[in-house]
């Protein structure tokens, strides 16, 4: 590039960011209901994410779960590592989402290990694949409590039965008319990752979706 | 039991079970503005019949009286309009009463045959769940009972449907049956309560399964109890509409009695014989005092004994079968009834003898008095003296139609079992199995043993295991069924013949009657002695309407129902479908039912309200609607928005007292003479990493990105495989082996699929890779002279300078207040220009920034339409407005962005002689010559002096108008067009219409300001 002088980098103004269901907060806090048909719904934001695109077994594949931390799971359905932590969803043959949910994004992280794939050490090269930064494609939301595998019900195709979606399964489908990541962390916590410019509808639809177990715990 | 005329009545306890309602639990309910007693478990139509109320509205068409026929979904004459039950509720038409609980408080009106849709619309809550299981059960009779307990019980999955409130099916119209040694309904409830205990069984009562779909896809209504009992709370649902995903279905639907086709068939009081006993039985409800019994089948005695039992009078018992049955037998023995055989009723008296003209009267107008019967003869013509006995109800039974709706929903076939007198399934649907009387099982032991073991199979076939049990009932073999399909009246001109089953060979056996059939293969029956014979109640359909059907020529039952509407109301012909074909079997002397065709049925099985299958998607959660981070600005600063694909964009910003046009001025003028700024973030976006990316991107773009260097933007243009442009953008290299893309709005997802399709079919050799970065971003456009201070200003790290930082050139840097961006110089106006792009969390505060900035120019917010009209100024398309899959770049005057030296997706195409051709339609300008028209985006064009009156037509077109706008620059409205060899006619006056009169129109250059491109540096 042109530019020939080099300023100095400002820190990063994380005041400054907002989260695509920002201002549906209210609306989850007065959706989230107690009792034994308890269901919450909060959204994680800012959380750190990258999209991948290698074939596993491949040399770019163990770059990057080497610089990335996390080994990329194996088939359709599947997650690997820590639902808590760093984990990464199987999007395709080739292409994965690591999702952190213990930290939020940092801006450069992507870039620098998207770096991993120019290695130009000797012995070492250019090799074919792709890191992105997708901290802000997608946000997360949580969906937790007794009830929140029959709010999914009414929205989403995919069998939820434990025996058949079991706790480390992630999918990409639809709830209500949205695409989605449907991500079930643990046997009662789902973690759905719409489109950001979905969040709102998304939110919106989810919480209409619990009314029904404010009426029963009523 | 004294009133007059009073022929319902309560039975006490002692004489009935009343398995269906709470004694205790008395209620009202009001019905044409009379309150009606009844106990909490009555149908509207139970409390009816049990307070001597057996009347209901007059037929459609002809105005007959009518009275309560079924006790079920298969009721043709009883429909009521519900008063909305809450406020704010909507009222409800064309529920049978059969079907509707009581509730206290309920208020009905009667109908004739037709209701209104409450226009105040219907805000109830409704919505949708989607299951899965490995077994579903359709019906909660025994052999559905059997059935998912076999299933149950071995882990698989099991969901239980029923459109009953309580289980048990057809036990609740029964007494003294007895399974496994416990009594019928005690053993059904027990049976449930053990199942529900279960984790993964599921029964659902209320539930109607109105549609089977491929891979045993079905689909149900639940009504909610709350709707019975209480005003629904918010988000608890009205009614669900249930997707439910099956491994294996068990049908165990039931069957539907078939009436009985005599003269004056549909009086108040003739009601089928199965409902008489269901209301004695479950609801404890008399329907009459004398009641005469008529039957085809066995099926009466079961009643006769139970109206034996509770006191109610048999005066005959008439049996269409030449010799009494066993069962006959020891029915007629037990209960000193008399029986008649080889009998069929052959008319009836009534109240008044009420005819047509007759619309007064009260609850019995119109009812059964007396009931005439005879012999009839193997022609089904009276044989014998006519006997009339006096009687307040008829209870008939012409055999009985399994319910397969489910069954032939899916393609399932069935045939005509003889012995059944009825249509069986042929075999089940893959994946499916058919039980109880649904399958033509009679006896109650049969049924247990079909759904016991289909539940067992079923469960077996998903993997899991269990030992079968059957559960033990009486199975006594079945009496023979002799049907009637016509009965004639006493003295009319003979019917072709009468009893079609059993029968003997057409050829063997002709009928002694006259001769049945004319000369040209029409009936010779006169159909004004037919035209009280109904065969559909709910369309006033009768033996006439089908002979008229057959004498007009028509032969298949699909024709004549469509012919004659019979079966084609709301009841989907449940108690007339076979009836119907039965008549036209005997019309045409065909060997039986099945001979005229089978008809399928079409989901929904029982009608369900659009407001349901609305469910959720209505008001706003009626689409998705897609916003950008930016969002709540544009809500706060009045924007007007447009749809675009399912975004909502900004289209305008209107101040006060602005209306759209105005709005637009402002905005265009301020871009073109200071800065407005534009929320562009639904801007498609790709990046794209690989070592032949640029020989990838060669190959897909029609101009050269090979040598694109590092740091700069390209707009490009792509073609479908036909050479029609397809989409653009511009294209920055970030790197030498990554690229961003970026795509129209709403072509982002189609031309991702689009790479990857060449990509993975194509080439899959190539190193390159994608990945959609729509939503990563924040793209904020600033455009307009006084852009570059706005930029300089935020942007301090860089030089913006014109020769340090150039057109379409782009920089990585931080704004201000510290956000990382990328700056692009691009533009969609012909002005100087600016795109910021940050990332998603980002947006909103660099949009401030760049508005608290911009202000000393006094900066603009715009919209969608001003970037239309200033893209339009500068003559730039927009694919998919002023395109239409039928434009080539160069017919889009874009030759310039196609490469001769390369191949390219389309290239190929070119060489088309139609597509090379040089008078195709060609993107130019249009200007109104008046200077102040605006044409119509979307009006045709015609050459000037081309005719235009009818008798001239059709008129040739030359072309259409693809924008339209005022324009602020040149102070005149001006447009966009396709014109046929529209680049040789410039200057050319043509015409277009505008309200109704044609204007004339110059062909021009589609650039309108500023060929030279001056103002794109500032």
């Amino acid at each position: 590039m042109a530019d020939s002088h080099t300023p100095t980098p400002r820190p990063e103004p994380v005041h400054l960011r907002r989260s695509p269901a920002h201002d549906m907060r209210a609306a989850m806090e007065q959706a989230c209901t107690a009792g034994p048909h308890r269901v919450a719904l909060r959204e994680i934001p800012f959380v750190a994410q990258l999209g991948i695109r290698a074939v596993p077994g491949e040399e770019a594949a163990a770059r990057i779960e080497r610089v990335v931390g996390v080994t990329l799971p194996a088939a359709v359905g599947t997650t690997s590592g820590d639902p808590d932590g760093l984990h990464c969803v199987w999007i395709g043959p080739d292409e994965f989402l690591t999702i952190d949910v213990s930290r939020t994004h940092v801006q450069g992280e992507a870039e620098a290990a998207a770096a991993v794939l120019d290695d130009d050490r000797p012995g070492a090269g250019r090799t074919a694949g792709q890191v992105v930064d997708l901290s802000g494609n997608r946000t997360v939301l949580e969906l937790t409590g007794p009830s929140a595998r029959a709010v999914l019900e009414k929205g989403c195709h995919v069998d939820l039965h434990p025996r058949e979606f079991p706790v480390g399964c992630a999918v990409s489908t639809l709830v209500g008319p949205v695409p989605m990541i449907v991500h079930r962390a643990h046997e009662e916590t789902f973690r759905l990752l719409p489109r950001s410019s979905f969040a709102q509808y998304t939110v919106r639809w989810l919480c209409d979706a619990m009314l029904e177990f404010r009426a029963l715990s009523a | 039991m004294t009133a007059h005329r009073l022929t319902g009545y309560r039975v006490d306890p002692d004489l009935s079970p009343g398995h269906g309602i709470d004694r205790d639990a008395g209620i009202t309910v009001t019905v044409d503005g009379a309150s009606v007693p009844a106990f909490t478990g009555d149908s509207i139509a139970s409390a009816l019949i049990a307070s001597g109320r057996l009347g209901c509205g007059p037929s459609i068409h002809m105005s007959r009286p009518r009275g309560i026929l079924a006790a079920g979904v298969e009721e043709p004459n009883a429909l009521l309009r519900i008063e909305a039950r809450t406020p704010g509720a909507p009222s409800e038409s064309m529920l049978p009463a059969t079907t509707v609980d009581a509730v206290d408080g309920l208020s009905a009106h009667w109908l004739q045959g037709m209701g209104v849709l409450d226009p105040a619309g219907d805000d109830a809550y409704y919505d949708r769940k989607y299951v899965h299981t490995d077994v579903l059960v359709v019906g909660a009779g025994p052999a559905g009972i059997a059935a998912a307990r076999e299933a149950s019980k071995t882990g698989a999955r099991t969901v239980l449907l029923d459109e009953q409130s309580a289980p048990g099916g057809s036990l609740l119209s029964g007494r003294d049956e007895t399974i496994d040694d416990t009594e019928a309904v005690a053993w059904a409830c027990a049976a449930l309560d053990r199942l529900t205990a279960q984790p993964d069984f599921t029964y659902m009562r209320r539930t109607t399964a109105i549609g089977s779909y491929d891979a045993n896809y079905v689909v149900a209504v639940e009504r909610s109890a709350a709707d019975v009992a209480a005003p629904a709370s918010a988000g608890v649902a009205r009614a669900r509409i249930w997707h439910i995903r099956a491994k294996r279905v068990v049908l165990a639907t039931g069957a539907h009695e078939r009436p009985l086709v005599f003269a004056d068939n549909d009086r108040p009081g003739i009601m089928l014989a199965g409902a008489v006993r269901t209301y004695l039985n479950r609801y404890a409800a008399a329907a009459g005092q004398r009641i005469v019994l008529a039957t085809t089948n066995d099926s009466v005695y079961a009643l006769l004994e139970d109206l034996h039992t509770a006191g109610i009078a048999v005066p005959v018992v008439v049996d269409s079968r030449p010799e009494p049955s066993d069962r006959a037998r020891a029915a007629l023995e037990a209960t000193g009834a008399r029986g008649v055989f080889g009998a069929a009723v052959v008319g009836t008296s009534a109240n008044g003898q009420a005819d047509a003209s007759d619309t007064g009267g009260t609850a019995d107008r119109g009812r059964v008095t007396a009931v005439s019967f005879a012999s009839v003869d193997g022609s089904g013509r009276p044989a014998g003296a006519v006997e009339t006995v006096p009687a307040d109800t008829l209870a008939v039974s012409g055999g009985h139609s399994p319910v397969l709706h489910l069954h032939t929903q899916r393609q399932g076939r069935t045939r005509w079992d003889e012995a059944f007198a009825g249509f069986v399934p042929e075999a089940p649907v893959s994946g499916q199995s058919v039980v109880g009387s649904a399958n033509g099982a009679v006896s109650l032991g049969t049924a247990l043993e079909q759904g016991a073991h289909a539940g067992h199979a079923a469960a077996a076939e998903t993997g899991a295991r269990g030992p079968l049990v059957v559960p033990t009932a009486s199975a006594s073999a079945p009496g023979p069924v002799h049907p009637l399909w016509l009965i004639a009246s006493p003295g009319a001109p003979a019917g072709p013949h009468g009893p079609t089953a059993p029968r003997a060979p057409a050829d063997s056996e002709a009928p002694t009657t006259a001769q049945p059939l004319a000369g040209n293969g029409t009936p010779a029956l006169a159909p004004e002695h037919w035209a009280s014979h109904f065969v559909d109640l709910q369309r006033d359909q009768t033996v006439a309407d089908v002979l008229r059907a057959v004498g007009a020529g028509m032969r298949s039952v699909e024709h004549i129902k469509r012919y004659t509407s019979i079966s084609t109301a709301n009841d989907q012909g449940k108690t007339s479908s076979v009836n119907a074909m039965g008549v036209i079997a005997s019309l045409l002397e065909d060997a039986d039912p099945a001979s005229v065709g089978t008809s399928t049925n079409r989901p929904p099985y029982t009608p369900v309200a659009f407001a349901a299958l609305a469910g959720r998607r209505r008001g706003d959660l009626y689409e998705p609607a897609r916003v950008t981070n930016i969002q709540p600005w544009h809500v706060a600063h009045g924007a007007e928005f447009e749809d675009v694909g399912q975004w909502k964009r900004p289209r305008y910003f209107p101040r006060a007292g602005e209306d759209m046009d105005a709005a637009v001025l402002r905005e265009c003028a301020a871009v073109r003479t200071s800065v407005g700024f534009q929320d562009a973030s639904t801007l498609g976006k790709i990046e794209i990493r690989g070592a032949d990316a640029p020989e990838f991107l060669n190959r897909i773009y029609t101009n050269g990105f090979k040598k694109l260097a590092v740091g700069k933007g390209r707009y490009g243009l792509m073609c479908g495989a036909d050479g029609m442009l397809f989409d653009d953008g511009v294209t920055m290299r970030l790197a030498e082996d990554r690229f961003l893309m970026t795509t129209t709005t709403g072509g982002a997802a189609g031309v991702l699929d689009w790479l990857e399709e060449w990509h993975q079919t194509e080439w899959p050799d190539m190193d390159v890779l994608f990945t959609s970065v729509t939503e990563q971003w924040n793209t904020i456009a600033v455009a307009g002279p006084r852009s570059r201070d706005v930029i300089a200003t935020i942007a301090p790290d860089i030089d913006v300078a014109n020769e340090s930082f150039g057109f379409m050139e782009f920089r990585e840097t931080q704004l201000s207040n510290g956000i990382p961006a990328r700056i692009c110089r691009i533009s969609f106006s012909g002005e100087l220009a600016f795109e910021v792009n940050v990332p998603t969390f980002y947006g909103l505060a660099a949009w401030e920034l760049v508005d608290d900035t911009g202000q000393e120019f006094g900066i603009t917010p715009y919209g969608t339409e001003t970037m239309h009209v200033l893209r339009a100024e500068k003559g730039l398309v927009i694919i998919g407005q002023d395109t239409d899959g039928t434009v080539t770049p160069q017919d889009a005057g874009m030759g310039w962005a196609v490469s001769k030296l390369k191949d390219f997706v389309g290239k190929r195409s070119f060489q088309r002689t139609d597509t090379a051709r040089p008078d195709r339609k060609h993107f130019v300008g249009v200007l109104p010559v008046d200077g102040v028209t605006r044409l119509d985006e979307g009006a045709q064009l015609i050459a000037a002096g081309t005719p235009v009156t009818p008798e001239a037509g059709p008129v040739p077109m030359i072309g259409h108008v693809t924008s339209s706008y005022l324009s602020a620059e040149l102070g005149r409205p001006f447009g966009l067009a396709l014109v046929e060899n529209g680049f040789n006619r410039m200057g050319e006056i043509v015409r277009s219409p505008v309200g109704g009169t044609l204007v004339d129109v110059e062909i021009t250059s589609s650039v309108f300001i500023d060929p030279e491109g001056k103002r794109r540096d500032g």
